[in-house]
Protein backbone atom coordinates (compact mmCIF):
# COMPACT_ATOMS: atom_id res chain seq x y z
CA UNK A 1 0.00 0.00 0.00
CA UNK A 2 2.87 2.72 0.99
CA UNK A 3 4.81 1.62 -2.20
CA UNK A 4 2.03 2.26 -4.31
CA UNK A 5 1.08 5.66 -2.42
CA UNK A 6 4.75 6.77 -2.80
CA UNK A 7 4.69 5.24 -7.01
CA UNK A 8 1.87 7.51 -7.64
CA UNK A 9 3.92 10.69 -5.59
CA UNK A 10 6.89 10.03 -7.59
CA UNK A 11 4.84 9.70 -10.70
CA UNK A 12 3.18 12.89 -10.06
CA UNK A 13 6.27 15.09 -8.73
CA UNK A 14 8.08 14.06 -11.91
CA UNK A 15 5.26 15.34 -14.05
CA UNK A 16 5.09 18.48 -11.71
CA UNK A 17 8.89 18.83 -12.67
CA UNK A 18 8.37 18.36 -16.62
CA UNK A 19 5.55 20.09 -16.70
CA UNK A 20 7.97 23.35 -15.20
CA UNK A 21 10.48 22.55 -17.62
CA UNK A 22 8.06 22.90 -20.78
CA UNK A 23 6.76 25.62 -19.37
CA UNK A 24 10.08 27.65 -18.63
CA UNK A 25 11.01 26.39 -21.96
CA UNK A 26 8.10 28.02 -24.00
CA UNK A 27 8.74 30.80 -21.89
CA UNK A 28 12.50 31.10 -22.93
CA UNK A 29 11.40 30.54 -26.36
CA UNK A 30 8.12 33.62 -25.89
CA UNK A 31 11.05 35.51 -25.09
CA UNK A 32 13.32 35.05 -27.57
CA UNK A 33 11.03 35.45 -30.01
CA UNK A 34 9.52 39.06 -28.07
CA UNK A 35 12.79 40.24 -29.67
CA UNK A 36 12.80 40.35 -33.58
CA UNK A 37 12.30 43.81 -34.36
CA UNK A 38 15.38 45.66 -36.15
CA UNK A 39 17.91 47.99 -34.57
CA UNK A 40 18.77 49.81 -37.87
CA UNK A 41 17.98 52.40 -39.54
CA UNK A 42 19.66 53.07 -42.72
CA UNK A 43 20.50 56.24 -43.95
CA UNK A 44 20.18 57.05 -47.97
CA UNK A 45 18.44 58.78 -50.81
CA UNK A 46 17.76 62.03 -48.36
CA UNK A 47 15.56 59.56 -46.21
CA UNK A 48 15.61 57.25 -43.17
CA UNK A 49 14.83 54.14 -43.44
CA UNK A 50 12.52 52.43 -41.78
CA UNK A 51 10.55 56.23 -41.66
CA UNK A 52 9.05 55.03 -38.16
CA UNK A 53 11.42 52.72 -36.28
CA UNK A 54 9.88 50.58 -32.81
CA UNK A 55 11.68 49.09 -30.51
CA UNK A 56 11.65 48.55 -26.62
CA UNK A 57 12.93 50.24 -23.53
CA UNK A 58 16.54 49.72 -23.60
CA UNK A 59 16.82 49.54 -26.88
CA UNK A 60 20.49 50.71 -29.18
CA UNK A 61 19.59 52.07 -32.16
CA UNK A 62 22.20 52.40 -34.86
CA UNK A 63 21.67 54.41 -37.74
CA UNK A 64 23.72 54.29 -40.83
CA UNK A 65 24.18 56.74 -43.94
CA UNK A 66 24.82 55.07 -46.80
CA UNK A 67 23.98 58.15 -48.70
CA UNK A 68 26.61 60.21 -50.65
CA UNK A 69 26.38 63.11 -48.65
CA UNK A 70 26.45 63.62 -44.97
CA UNK A 71 23.47 63.61 -42.53
CA UNK A 72 22.21 63.68 -39.35
CA UNK A 73 20.22 62.62 -36.94
CA UNK A 74 18.30 64.72 -34.30
CA UNK A 75 15.82 64.20 -32.25
CA UNK A 76 13.02 67.42 -32.02
CA UNK A 77 12.84 66.73 -28.16
CA UNK A 78 16.64 67.24 -27.38
CA UNK A 79 17.08 63.76 -26.33
CA UNK A 80 19.62 62.91 -29.07
CA UNK A 81 22.14 64.51 -30.97
CA UNK A 82 24.64 63.01 -33.60
CA UNK A 83 27.19 64.40 -34.55
CA UNK A 84 27.53 64.75 -38.60
CA UNK A 85 27.72 61.33 -40.68
CA UNK A 86 29.57 61.10 -44.01
CA UNK A 87 29.27 58.35 -46.10
CA UNK A 88 29.49 54.56 -43.89
CA UNK A 89 29.43 57.05 -40.79
CA UNK A 90 27.22 55.48 -37.84
CA UNK A 91 25.71 56.79 -34.97
CA UNK A 92 23.95 54.61 -32.32
CA UNK A 93 21.91 55.39 -29.16
CA UNK A 94 20.07 53.69 -26.39
CA UNK A 95 17.18 54.86 -25.34
CA UNK A 96 16.35 54.33 -21.89
CA UNK A 97 12.77 55.13 -21.52
CA UNK A 98 9.51 54.70 -23.32
CA UNK A 99 8.45 57.50 -25.36
CA UNK A 100 8.21 58.56 -29.38
CA UNK A 101 11.44 61.14 -30.69
CA UNK A 102 10.63 62.41 -33.91
CA UNK A 103 14.04 63.26 -35.50
CA UNK A 104 15.43 65.24 -38.60
CA UNK A 105 18.70 65.72 -40.27
CA UNK A 106 19.61 69.09 -38.93
CA UNK A 107 21.37 69.51 -42.78
CA UNK A 108 18.66 69.01 -44.70
CA UNK A 109 15.90 69.07 -42.57
CA UNK A 110 13.09 68.02 -44.65
CA UNK A 111 14.71 64.81 -43.93
CA UNK A 112 12.10 63.54 -41.00
CA UNK A 113 11.64 59.84 -39.05
CA UNK A 114 10.00 59.28 -35.76
CA UNK A 115 11.39 56.54 -33.19
CA UNK A 116 8.74 55.00 -30.93
CA UNK A 117 9.94 53.26 -27.50
CA UNK A 118 7.72 50.98 -25.47
CA UNK B 1 -2.43 82.00 -69.36
CA UNK B 2 -1.68 79.43 -71.77
CA UNK B 3 -2.60 75.90 -69.76
CA UNK B 4 0.96 74.62 -68.85
CA UNK B 5 2.12 71.66 -69.77
CA UNK B 6 2.82 68.86 -67.14
CA UNK B 7 6.46 68.83 -67.45
CA UNK B 8 6.57 72.45 -66.84
CA UNK B 9 8.70 73.75 -63.83
CA UNK B 10 6.40 74.21 -61.08
CA UNK B 11 8.06 76.94 -58.91
CA UNK B 12 8.14 79.31 -62.41
CA UNK B 13 5.16 82.83 -61.55
CA UNK B 14 3.03 84.18 -64.02
CA UNK B 15 3.76 87.80 -63.14
CA UNK B 16 7.16 88.60 -63.54
CA UNK B 17 6.43 90.53 -66.11
CA UNK B 18 9.39 88.31 -68.06
CA UNK B 19 8.20 85.82 -71.70
CA UNK B 20 9.23 82.62 -70.26
CA UNK B 21 10.08 81.31 -73.43
CA UNK B 22 12.57 84.39 -74.01
CA UNK B 23 13.80 83.79 -70.48
CA UNK B 24 14.25 80.16 -71.44
CA UNK B 25 15.99 80.98 -74.66
CA UNK B 26 18.89 83.40 -72.78
CA UNK B 27 19.57 80.82 -69.70
CA UNK B 28 20.51 77.97 -72.52
CA UNK B 29 22.99 80.80 -73.67
CA UNK B 30 24.09 81.40 -70.17
CA UNK B 31 26.10 78.39 -70.66
CA UNK B 32 28.37 79.42 -73.37
CA UNK B 33 28.47 82.95 -71.83
CA UNK B 34 25.82 85.27 -72.12
CA UNK B 35 24.14 88.33 -70.48
CA UNK B 36 20.65 88.63 -69.84
CA UNK B 37 19.75 91.61 -68.43
CA UNK B 38 16.41 93.33 -67.35
CA UNK B 39 16.44 97.40 -68.32
CA UNK B 40 12.87 99.03 -67.78
CA UNK B 41 10.91 95.31 -68.09
CA UNK B 42 12.80 94.08 -71.52
CA UNK B 43 14.78 91.23 -71.68
CA UNK B 44 17.90 92.29 -73.15
CA UNK B 45 20.53 89.96 -74.13
CA UNK B 46 24.70 90.29 -75.07
CA UNK B 47 26.48 87.36 -76.29
CA UNK B 48 29.88 87.34 -74.35
CA UNK B 49 32.19 88.89 -76.69
CA UNK B 50 29.85 92.11 -76.75
CA UNK B 51 30.47 92.47 -73.11
CA UNK B 52 34.40 92.10 -73.67
CA UNK B 53 34.34 94.69 -75.62
CA UNK B 54 32.41 96.29 -72.95
CA UNK B 55 34.24 95.45 -70.11
CA UNK B 56 37.89 96.34 -71.59
CA UNK B 57 37.63 99.62 -70.75
CA UNK B 58 39.19 100.31 -67.09
CA UNK B 59 36.24 100.36 -64.33
CA UNK B 60 35.27 103.71 -63.92
CA UNK B 61 34.24 105.67 -60.84
CA UNK B 62 30.02 104.61 -60.81
CA UNK B 63 31.20 100.94 -62.11
CA UNK B 64 31.39 97.94 -59.85
CA UNK B 65 32.24 94.55 -60.94
CA UNK B 66 32.37 91.55 -58.88
CA UNK B 67 32.02 87.70 -58.63
CA UNK B 68 30.21 85.14 -56.69
CA UNK B 69 31.25 81.54 -56.56
CA UNK B 70 29.80 79.30 -54.13
CA UNK B 71 29.12 75.55 -52.93
CA UNK B 72 32.83 74.63 -53.43
CA UNK B 73 32.33 71.86 -50.81
CA UNK B 74 36.11 71.38 -50.03
CA UNK B 75 36.35 67.60 -48.74
CA UNK B 76 33.82 65.98 -51.00
CA UNK B 77 35.83 63.27 -52.63
CA UNK B 78 32.69 61.04 -54.46
CA UNK B 79 32.45 60.06 -58.07
CA UNK B 80 30.31 63.18 -59.11
CA UNK B 81 33.49 64.55 -58.48
CA UNK B 82 36.71 63.36 -57.26
CA UNK B 83 38.45 66.81 -57.00
CA UNK B 84 37.04 69.41 -55.72
CA UNK B 85 40.20 71.36 -55.26
CA UNK B 86 41.20 71.12 -58.72
CA UNK B 87 37.63 72.38 -59.94
CA UNK B 88 38.25 74.97 -57.36
CA UNK B 89 41.56 76.26 -58.99
CA UNK B 90 39.83 76.38 -62.61
CA UNK B 91 36.91 78.92 -60.89
CA UNK B 92 39.69 80.90 -59.57
CA UNK B 93 41.63 80.72 -63.07
CA UNK B 94 38.62 81.89 -65.04
CA UNK B 95 37.94 84.56 -62.44
CA UNK B 96 41.69 86.00 -62.82
CA UNK B 97 40.84 85.70 -66.94
CA UNK B 98 37.73 87.61 -67.07
CA UNK B 99 37.78 90.73 -69.07
CA UNK B 100 37.14 92.96 -66.18
CA UNK B 101 38.73 92.37 -63.13
CA UNK B 102 36.54 91.78 -60.33
CA UNK B 103 37.05 94.03 -57.26
CA UNK B 104 35.84 91.48 -54.69
CA UNK B 105 34.74 87.84 -54.52
CA UNK B 106 30.87 86.73 -52.53
CA UNK B 107 31.15 83.09 -51.89
CA UNK B 108 27.69 81.99 -51.36
CA UNK B 109 28.93 79.27 -48.75
CA UNK B 110 29.11 75.36 -48.51
CA UNK B 111 32.79 76.46 -48.31
CA UNK B 112 33.87 73.21 -46.83
CA UNK B 113 31.88 70.05 -46.43
CA UNK B 114 32.16 68.30 -43.23
CA UNK B 115 33.20 71.68 -42.08
CA UNK B 116 36.42 70.92 -41.12
CA UNK B 117 39.22 72.67 -40.41
CA UNK B 118 41.50 71.45 -42.97
CA UNK B 119 38.97 71.71 -45.72
CA UNK B 120 38.21 75.61 -44.69
CA UNK B 121 42.03 75.77 -44.95
CA UNK B 122 42.60 74.17 -48.40
CA UNK B 123 39.73 76.78 -49.61
CA UNK B 124 41.41 80.01 -48.03
CA UNK B 125 44.80 78.24 -49.71
CA UNK B 126 43.35 78.17 -53.12
CA UNK B 127 41.46 81.65 -53.04
CA UNK B 128 45.03 83.53 -52.17
CA UNK B 129 45.63 83.04 -55.80
CA UNK B 130 42.27 84.85 -57.03
CA UNK B 131 43.25 88.48 -57.58
CA UNK B 132 40.31 89.89 -56.31
CA UNK B 133 41.86 90.27 -52.48
CA UNK B 134 38.49 90.75 -50.74
CA UNK B 135 36.24 88.19 -50.13
CA UNK B 136 32.63 88.10 -48.26
CA UNK B 137 31.49 85.10 -47.49
CA UNK B 138 27.96 83.88 -46.32
CA UNK B 139 27.40 80.24 -44.71
CA UNK B 140 25.98 77.45 -45.99
CA UNK B 141 24.55 74.32 -43.63
CA UNK B 142 27.83 71.92 -44.30
CA UNK B 143 29.62 74.86 -42.54
CA UNK B 144 27.86 74.60 -39.76
CA UNK B 145 28.21 70.78 -38.69
CA UNK B 146 29.15 69.68 -34.72
CA UNK B 147 30.31 73.71 -33.85
CA UNK B 148 26.70 75.73 -34.86
CA UNK B 149 29.15 77.68 -37.27
CA UNK B 150 31.91 78.93 -34.21
CA UNK B 151 34.32 77.91 -36.93
CA UNK B 152 32.85 79.91 -39.59
CA UNK B 153 32.79 83.46 -37.48
CA UNK B 154 36.23 82.62 -36.53
CA UNK B 155 37.71 82.44 -39.82
CA UNK B 156 35.29 84.36 -41.61
CA UNK B 157 32.40 86.46 -39.71
CA UNK B 158 34.68 89.82 -38.95
CA UNK B 159 32.43 92.90 -38.66
CA UNK B 160 29.49 90.64 -38.60
CA UNK B 161 26.74 90.39 -35.95
CA UNK B 162 24.91 87.56 -34.65
CA UNK B 163 25.23 84.15 -36.85
CA UNK B 164 27.41 86.36 -39.44
CA UNK B 165 25.05 88.54 -41.23
CA UNK B 166 26.47 91.66 -42.35
CA UNK B 167 26.31 94.65 -44.80
CA UNK B 168 28.33 97.13 -46.84
CA UNK B 169 28.87 99.24 -49.26
CA UNK B 170 30.48 99.22 -52.63
CA UNK B 171 30.54 102.38 -55.37
CA UNK B 172 26.88 103.39 -54.32
CA UNK B 173 26.11 99.66 -54.11
CA UNK B 174 24.37 98.30 -51.05
CA UNK B 175 25.72 94.89 -49.83
CA UNK B 176 23.48 92.70 -47.12
CA UNK B 177 25.35 88.86 -46.05
CA UNK B 178 22.52 86.58 -45.09
CA UNK B 179 22.54 83.49 -42.26
CA UNK B 180 19.45 81.34 -43.51
CA UNK B 181 21.39 78.17 -42.43
CA UNK B 182 20.99 78.23 -38.76
CA UNK B 183 18.17 76.63 -35.82
CA UNK B 184 16.86 75.00 -39.07
CA UNK B 185 13.29 73.32 -37.96
CA UNK B 186 12.46 69.63 -38.75
CA UNK B 187 10.45 69.63 -41.86
CA UNK B 188 11.34 73.05 -42.37
CA UNK B 189 13.26 75.53 -45.17
CA UNK B 190 15.93 77.85 -44.63
CA UNK B 191 15.32 80.22 -41.93
CA UNK B 192 16.53 83.88 -41.20
CA UNK B 193 15.33 84.62 -37.56
CA UNK B 194 13.47 87.50 -35.88
CA UNK B 195 17.19 88.91 -34.68
CA UNK B 196 18.24 88.98 -38.21
CA UNK B 197 15.22 90.53 -39.73
CA UNK B 198 14.84 93.02 -37.09
CA UNK B 199 18.53 93.80 -37.77
CA UNK B 200 18.25 93.89 -41.93
CA UNK B 201 15.17 96.20 -41.26
CA UNK B 202 16.96 98.91 -39.09
CA UNK B 203 19.86 97.97 -41.87
CA UNK B 204 18.21 99.17 -44.58
CA UNK B 205 15.89 101.57 -43.37
CA UNK B 206 17.71 104.61 -43.86
CA UNK B 207 18.87 103.97 -47.52
CA UNK B 208 17.83 106.25 -50.53
CA UNK B 209 15.15 104.23 -52.67
CA UNK B 210 17.69 104.67 -55.82
CA UNK B 211 20.79 102.75 -53.77
CA UNK B 212 20.77 99.22 -56.05
CA UNK B 213 20.85 96.53 -53.13
CA UNK B 214 22.51 92.92 -53.40
CA UNK B 215 21.51 90.49 -51.25
CA UNK B 216 23.68 87.25 -50.59
CA UNK B 217 22.53 84.32 -48.91
CA UNK B 218 23.40 80.43 -49.21
CA UNK B 219 19.89 78.66 -49.33
CA UNK B 220 17.67 80.34 -52.12
CA UNK B 221 15.22 83.11 -50.87
CA UNK B 222 12.57 82.22 -53.22
CA UNK B 223 10.85 79.41 -53.28
CA UNK B 224 12.87 77.31 -55.67
CA UNK B 225 11.43 73.60 -54.34
CA UNK B 226 10.21 73.55 -50.93
CA UNK B 227 9.97 69.65 -51.26
CA UNK B 228 13.94 70.12 -51.29
CA UNK B 229 14.35 72.41 -48.47
CA UNK B 230 15.21 74.93 -51.64
CA UNK B 231 13.27 77.97 -50.33
CA UNK B 232 13.52 79.85 -47.20
CA UNK B 233 11.02 79.89 -44.95
CA UNK B 234 10.78 83.77 -43.77
CA UNK B 235 12.69 85.20 -46.84
CA UNK B 236 9.14 87.41 -47.41
CA UNK B 237 9.65 89.68 -44.65
CA UNK B 238 13.14 90.44 -45.68
CA UNK B 239 11.90 91.36 -49.62
CA UNK B 240 9.27 93.13 -47.43
CA UNK B 241 11.94 95.31 -46.22
CA UNK B 242 13.87 95.88 -50.20
CA UNK B 243 10.10 97.01 -51.52
CA UNK B 244 11.11 100.36 -51.35
CA UNK B 245 14.60 100.07 -53.82
CA UNK B 246 14.49 100.43 -57.18
CA UNK B 247 17.05 97.70 -58.09
CA UNK B 248 17.32 94.52 -55.61
CA UNK B 249 19.63 91.34 -57.40
CA UNK B 250 19.51 88.14 -55.05
CA UNK B 251 22.75 86.36 -55.30
CA UNK B 252 22.60 82.29 -53.84
CA UNK B 253 23.89 79.13 -53.78
CA UNK B 254 22.76 75.66 -52.55
CA UNK B 255 21.05 74.60 -55.11
CA UNK B 256 24.43 73.79 -57.77
CA UNK B 257 22.36 75.10 -60.75
CA UNK B 258 21.88 78.23 -62.25
CA UNK B 259 18.28 79.41 -62.09
CA UNK B 260 17.39 82.83 -62.30
CA UNK B 261 13.76 84.71 -61.35
CA UNK B 262 12.83 88.20 -61.77
CA UNK B 263 9.62 89.54 -59.68
CA UNK B 264 9.61 93.38 -60.26
CA UNK B 265 12.37 95.06 -59.34
CA UNK B 266 13.73 91.75 -57.76
CA UNK B 267 16.11 89.63 -59.87
CA UNK B 268 17.03 86.39 -58.02
CA UNK B 269 20.00 84.28 -59.26
CA UNK B 270 21.53 81.24 -57.71
CA UNK B 271 24.75 80.40 -58.83
CA UNK B 272 26.52 77.03 -60.06
CA UNK B 273 28.79 75.14 -57.48
CA UNK B 274 32.23 74.76 -58.27
CA UNK B 275 32.32 71.37 -56.75
CA UNK B 276 29.46 68.95 -57.78
CA UNK B 277 25.81 70.03 -59.99
CA UNK B 278 22.62 68.64 -58.70
CA UNK B 279 19.51 67.63 -60.92
CA UNK B 280 16.68 70.07 -60.93
CA UNK B 281 13.86 70.05 -59.15
CA UNK B 282 11.93 66.75 -59.19
CA UNK B 283 14.06 65.38 -62.10
CA UNK B 284 15.59 62.85 -59.48
CA UNK B 285 14.65 61.29 -56.38
CA UNK B 286 16.69 63.77 -53.56
CA UNK B 287 18.92 66.73 -54.67
CA UNK B 288 21.97 64.71 -54.07
CA UNK B 289 25.33 65.38 -56.07
CA UNK B 290 24.85 64.07 -59.84
CA UNK B 291 27.33 62.22 -61.60
CA UNK B 292 27.72 63.53 -65.26
CA UNK B 293 30.27 61.78 -67.49
CA UNK B 294 33.58 63.37 -66.74
CA UNK B 295 34.63 65.01 -70.04
CA UNK B 296 31.27 67.26 -68.81
CA UNK B 297 31.49 68.18 -65.34
CA UNK B 298 33.06 71.67 -65.97
CA UNK B 299 30.65 72.04 -68.84
CA UNK B 300 28.11 71.96 -65.19
CA UNK B 301 30.34 74.28 -62.33
CA UNK B 302 31.01 77.75 -62.92
CA UNK B 303 31.16 81.46 -61.48
CA UNK B 304 29.10 84.36 -61.84
CA UNK B 305 30.31 87.57 -62.59
CA UNK B 306 28.06 90.89 -61.71
CA UNK B 307 28.65 94.17 -63.40
CA UNK B 308 27.03 97.20 -62.11
CA UNK B 309 27.48 100.25 -64.01
CA UNK B 310 25.77 103.73 -62.48
CA UNK B 311 22.51 105.12 -63.74
CA UNK B 312 21.69 101.52 -65.20
CA UNK B 313 18.65 99.95 -63.63
CA UNK B 314 19.74 96.45 -63.33
CA UNK B 315 23.02 94.79 -62.67
CA UNK B 316 24.50 92.60 -64.93
CA UNK B 317 24.65 89.15 -64.47
CA UNK B 318 26.78 86.44 -66.55
CA UNK B 319 27.50 83.16 -65.62
CA UNK B 320 30.84 81.29 -67.22
CA UNK B 321 30.85 77.76 -66.68
CA UNK B 322 34.91 76.30 -65.85
CA UNK B 323 34.52 74.46 -69.95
Amino acid sequence: MRRSVSSIALIAALGIVFMAIGTMRRGLIARAQSKPESTAVKIDNFSFGPATLTVSVGTTVTWTNRDDIPHTAVSTDGVFKSKVMDTDEQFSFTFPNAGTHPYFCSIHPKMTGKVVVQ
Amino acid sequence: MAVRKKDELEYDHNNDGVDRRGFLKCMAWAGTGALCVMQGGVLKSFSLSQMSQMGSKPTSAGELSFVQISDSHMGFNKPANPDVAGTLKAAVDKVNTLATPPEFMLHTGDISHLSKPEEFDTVDQILKSATPKDIFYVPGEHDMLNDDGKQFLERYGKGSKGAGWCSFDKKGVHFIGLVNVLNLKAGGLGTLGHEQLEWMEDDVKHLKHSTPIVVFAHIPLWSVYPEWGWGTEDSTQALAYLKKFGSVTVLNGHIHQIMQKVEGNVTFHTAASTAFPQPQPGKADSPGPMKVPAEQLRSVLGITDVNYVQGQHALAVVDSTLA
